[in-house]
């Protein structure tokens, strides 16, 4: 609840100054999950001025980017957001085939669809469940966290690592999803609806829940845009885009799916617009996976920049050839000398990629469009005028992953 | 189907024709990124007239380039984009400003959009671009202390030693 409604005695501007406390909040706080840091400068319990000070996890990863070839960067994209990790890599190899004009075969476009929704799903989890801890509901957070292990069993089965998948590749993915992976999705498409019905349950009519996520951290229409917000936190303050609709990539235009949208621009709008895209993600899935395409993975060697399987490297001459150009270092097929902005809709909004390259098969310039960065910069704005107590809320909400803010 | 019909960004050059005349900017076009290269002197008018009478009111992305060494690259060793989205019609623009050593200086975009805010100051963190008119032009991801702007071409991958020189502060010494 906004603070400036209580009673404040008047006083003058010089004479304010001495009421001010400074506050430090983080780096390393339990209710910042990660590594933020917040400096206060708060007049009893209400915010007058917060200033992030971030870098805290800063890595270079976009230096990297300019000296790692198309597919090994794809580890440490991963580590951007390493709560939806398919999902950068489904944007990495987005902007990558853009600008290389490699069509992905239907199969494949399918199943980057069902990891990318996987990981949305795994995202907003993570969001829904820790914004409910950090207001005191542990229950629904172990609902969440339940599920998002499932979700972890799925990556293992199709790449081998649980957290880091790194599965994407240029043209394909690594290796064909198997009847195991499809069981595994299956089994979280069963056992996911019960958790969101607890979870629902658990938080939608508890009072303590309500009262500090409603009216919380607002952010109105206009400055949602003027903020370059996107994502569920423009979408709970009106403004619906999302560009699964808006620019449909993959095969998004196979797909029947409805983008949920709030107009209250709070706390609570940000939850339950996430809630239901988690209903909207499984409906995704569910319908990739019964109309899985059949054929090959991965687009053929002939389109030079795939990396060939390991039976095609071991058992065919073209393979061996357009292996070996790809891995040594001196060899490689020529890029197109130019640029492209290619982004999707990653769970926190938009995660684009403008790219550059000149001719060789690394990049010129890999800079990231980071929503969590974009999203950090709001932050300030929200929350001046509440309580200390909001700012666990407003945090929640916003899903910082300070990984991805630092980069 | 003509021109006219498939081309979505028609309606965008009309208005702009019509309020800035000719030869404010150059235009290239890679698949269905379409960029308008203008001089750092005119950027702001632009992207005012495309903010205010094109409907561009979201700025998606803003991020900058080095070109230093870059093959066959002619234009300024610096380049800044802005990606314009209109939200009504998902109509998108990319805006490029070339700027050059010595002290690269380039408008700040932070009156037509708050968003532009960390952007232009990671910018200026990375490549050392001065955005004028920015109220807080400070460093962001790395130190106070660096000195240097690690995402320029001329800096290695590996630093230059800062990270085993970095002062350290010992348990006496606090």
């Amino acid at each position: 609840m906004p603070a400036n409604l209580l009673d404040e005695p008047e006083i003058g501007e010089e004479s304010k100054q001495p009421y001010l406390w400074t506050l430090n909040f983080g780096p390393q706080h339990p209710a910042t999950h990660t590594t933020l840091r917040l400096v206060l400068d708060i007049d009893g319990e209400r915010i007058v001025k917060a200033t992030p000070y971030i870098g805290y996890l800063h890595s270079g990863f976009e230096k990297l980017g300019e000296h790692l070839n198309f597919n090994q960067y794809v580890t440490i994209v991963d580590r951007k957001n390493y709560i939806s990790p398919p999902m950068n890599e489904v944007a990495w190899h987005h902007a990558v085939e853009k600008l290389l004009g490699i069509e992905l075969t239907k199969r494949c476009q399918y199943i980057r669809i069902i990891i990318a929704e996987l990981s949305r799903i795994s995202d907003h989890l993570l969001c829904t469940g820790a914004a409910a801890l950090d207001l005191g509901a542990f229950t629904a957070f172990l609902f969440a966290f339940n599920q998002r292990e499932l979700i972890y069993d799925i990556y293992e089965e199709m790449s081998g690592y649980r957290f880091h998948p790194g599965y994407t590749r240029v043209g394909g993915v690594m290796q064909d999803f198997n009847d195991r992976v499809i069981q595994r999705v299956r089994t979280v498409l069963q056992s996911l609806p019960k958790a969101l019905a607890d979870m629902e349950k658990l938080l939608f009519r508890n009072r303590i829940f309500l009262d500090r996520m409603r009216g919380v951290g607002v952010l109105t229409r206009e400055d949602a845009i003027n903020f370059s917000c996107t994502g569920p936190l423009a979408r709970a303050s009106g403004v619906t885009i999302d560009l699964r609709k808006d620019a449909p990539y993959l095969a998004y235009n196979d797909f029947d799916f409805t983008v949920p949208y709030a107009t209250e621009g709070d706390c609570y709008a940000r939850f339950q617009v996430r809630m239901e895209e988690i209903h909207q993600s499984m409906g995704i899935v569910k319908k990739a996976l019964e109309n899985l395409p059949s054929g090959p993975v991965n687009v053929p060697i002939a389109e030079k920049f795939p990396m060939p399987d390991k039976g095609t490297t071991y058992n065919s001459m073209e393979g061996l050839i357009q292996h070996f150009e790809l891995i040594m270092p001196n060899r490689g097929f020529e890029t197109p000398r130019e640029e492209i902005y290619a982004a999707v809709e990653g769970p926190n909004g938009e995660l684009g990629y403008y790219l550059v390259t000149d001719g060789s098969q690394i990049a010129w310039r890999t800079r990231t469009r980071p929503p969590s960065y974009i999203h950090f910069q709001v932050f300030p704005h929200m929350i001046k005028d509440h309580l200390i107590a909001d700012i666990v809320a407003v945090l929640g909400s916003l899903n910082i992953i300070a990984a991805e803010l630092d980069r | 189907m003509s021109q006219a019909v498939t081309d979505p960004h028609a309606t965008t050059f009309k208005t702009l024709a019509t309020v800035l005349g000719d030869g404010v900017f150059s235009t290239s076009q890679y698949l269905d990124n379409l960029r308008l290269h203008v001089p750092a002197s005119r950027l702001i008018e632009l992207l005012t007239v495309l903010k205010n009478q094109c409907g561009f009111s979201f700025l998606a992305e803003l991020g900058g380039t080095d070109y230093l060494g870059y093959p066959g690259h002619t234009r300024h060793r610096f380049e800044v984009h802005y990606v314009l989205l209109n939200i009504d019609t998902t109509e998108r623009l990319i805006v490029k400003a070339g700027v050059d050593d010595p002290n690269p200086t380039l408008p700040s975009a932070y009156p037509l959009w708050r968003g532009a805010d960390w952007m232009e100051r990671e910018v200026y963190d990375m490549y050392g671009i001065v955005f004028e008119g920015h109220p807080d032009l400070r460093r962001i991801l790395m130190p106070e202390e660096f000195t240097a702007f690690p995402l320029r071409k001329d800096y290695p991958l590996r630093g230059r030693g800062e990270r085993h020189n970095f002062q350290k502060l010992s348990r006496e010494q606090s």
